[in-house]
């Protein structure tokens, strides 16, 4: 699988649609611990997560996903317990934690969309060369962003794999289902969070024809 | 292909060093308030692409494209940050901003008593050595230079 999400920002900076590809996996590692705790843990944003020892597989950053099977929410588990007080109990070891990368809750993502968009506006400002447009790509060693933004201010923006080549084929392809399925749609609100399910499966379609069948076919 | 210029910040946000070779576009601001947003672009990018990021990273954001041009970006693990606008057909940067680092930076400034780390850098040597590598490099059209 080569391409990991699909997001699609208005002209304001506000997220209206995204999507992530479903076999799309976040590491998670599980492992039993004794008392003391190796790892040195924090409560950062709501979560209670790695801040410092690195190891097997387990790494800053990550946070706590679950104990002895029990799935977290936040900083508590789901039996309302505080995950930071079970873990300073020494009754409670051995004890089993999952740690893995933290899904990205919608308002996080509606956070990163208007990120994005003023990252996208600060670009252009700070160019060294005249009349250039905003970032349409962007490359870490893990993945590649590729925006595309129309002629309205509209931006297409597809995490993929940092090899992939040709995804502009797929933003135009996209672009294309938005401007039949959503703006087509007598009950679409421009600017509004799109909640169509012509478009949602539509859009579905071409990423699992892209996954398929591979960029050049669409 | 061209190099337009090059910034070099400390883990501060303190813009060290600033040249540029070929820069057509001259912004209405200042250049201070140039390098705290270029700094601030930075910053916000990278705890931008660490969140969005499926796998965890190793090395984090490298680069981005426009329409025009092309911004490299590479981090010691002391928090210094270079960063590098050229051309698009450039392909990676890392090693010459590597480069940078390991031979002029450390050579000229960190062996340099008389250099305060984290002040901008006055050093004419280091300086004259910085605008000699770059100018030699394949990435460095002499065509456009001033």
């Amino acid at each position: 699988m080569t391409i990991y999400s699909v997001y699609i920002i208005n002209k304001a900076g506000s997220l209206i649609y995204h999507y992530d590809s479903p076999n799309l996996s976040r590491p998670a590692v599980e492992k039993t611990f004794s008392y003391p705790l190796e790892l040195v843990l924090k409560v950062f944003d709501e979560k209670v997560v790695v801040a410092f020892g690195e190891r097997d597989g387990i790494k800053v950053g990550h946070a706590v996903l679950g104990i002895n099977g029990i799935p977290a929410e936040g900083r508590l588990l789901q039996d309302k317990r505080d995950i930071m007080e079970i873990l300073a109990n020494e009754e409670n070891y051995p004890i089993n934690i999952k740690f893995g990368k933290p899904n990205l809750t919608v308002n996080e993502r509606i956070m990163l969309a208007s990120m994005l968009h003023s990252l996208f506006a600060i670009g252009s400002q700070l160019s060294p060369e005249p009349q250039t447009s905003g970032i349409q790509a962007l490359e870490t060693d893990t993945f590649k962003l590729h925006c595309h933004q129309t002629m309205t201010g509209v931006k297409f923006v597809i995490i993929a794999d940092p090899k992939q080549a040709n995804i502009d084929a797929v933003l135009k392809k996209l672009y294309e289902v938005y401007a039949d399925y959503a703006l087509k749609n007598p009950f679409y609100s421009l600017d509004m969070p799109i909640r169509a399910e012509l478009f949602d499966s539509n859009l579905q379609a071409v990423m699992e024809q892209v996954d398929k069948l591979g960029i050049s076919n669409i | 292909m061209t190099i337009f210029n090059f910034y070099l910040f400390d883990r501060h946000g303190t813009c060290l060093y600033y040249t540029e070779w070929s820069r057509k576009k001259q912004l209405t601001m200042s250049k201070d308030e140039e390098f705290k947003l270029m700094y601030g672009m930075i910053f916000s990018i990278k705890s931008f692409a660490s969140r969005l990021s499926p796998t965890d990273m190793k090395e984090g954001f490298l680069n981005f494209t426009t329409s025009k041009y092309k911004l490299h970006f590479f981090e010691t693990p002391s928090g210094l940050k270079f960063i590098m606008n050229t051309d698009l057909s450039v392909g990676g940067m890392k090693d010459v901003l590597h480069q940078i680092f390991s031979s002029l930076y450390v050579e000229y400034i960190v062996k340099n008593p008389l250099c305060d780390m984290d002040q901008p850098i006055t050093s004419e040597l280091f300086k004259n050595k910085l605008d000699e590598y770059v100018r030699a490099l394949p990435q460095f059209s002499t065509k456009v230079a001033s």
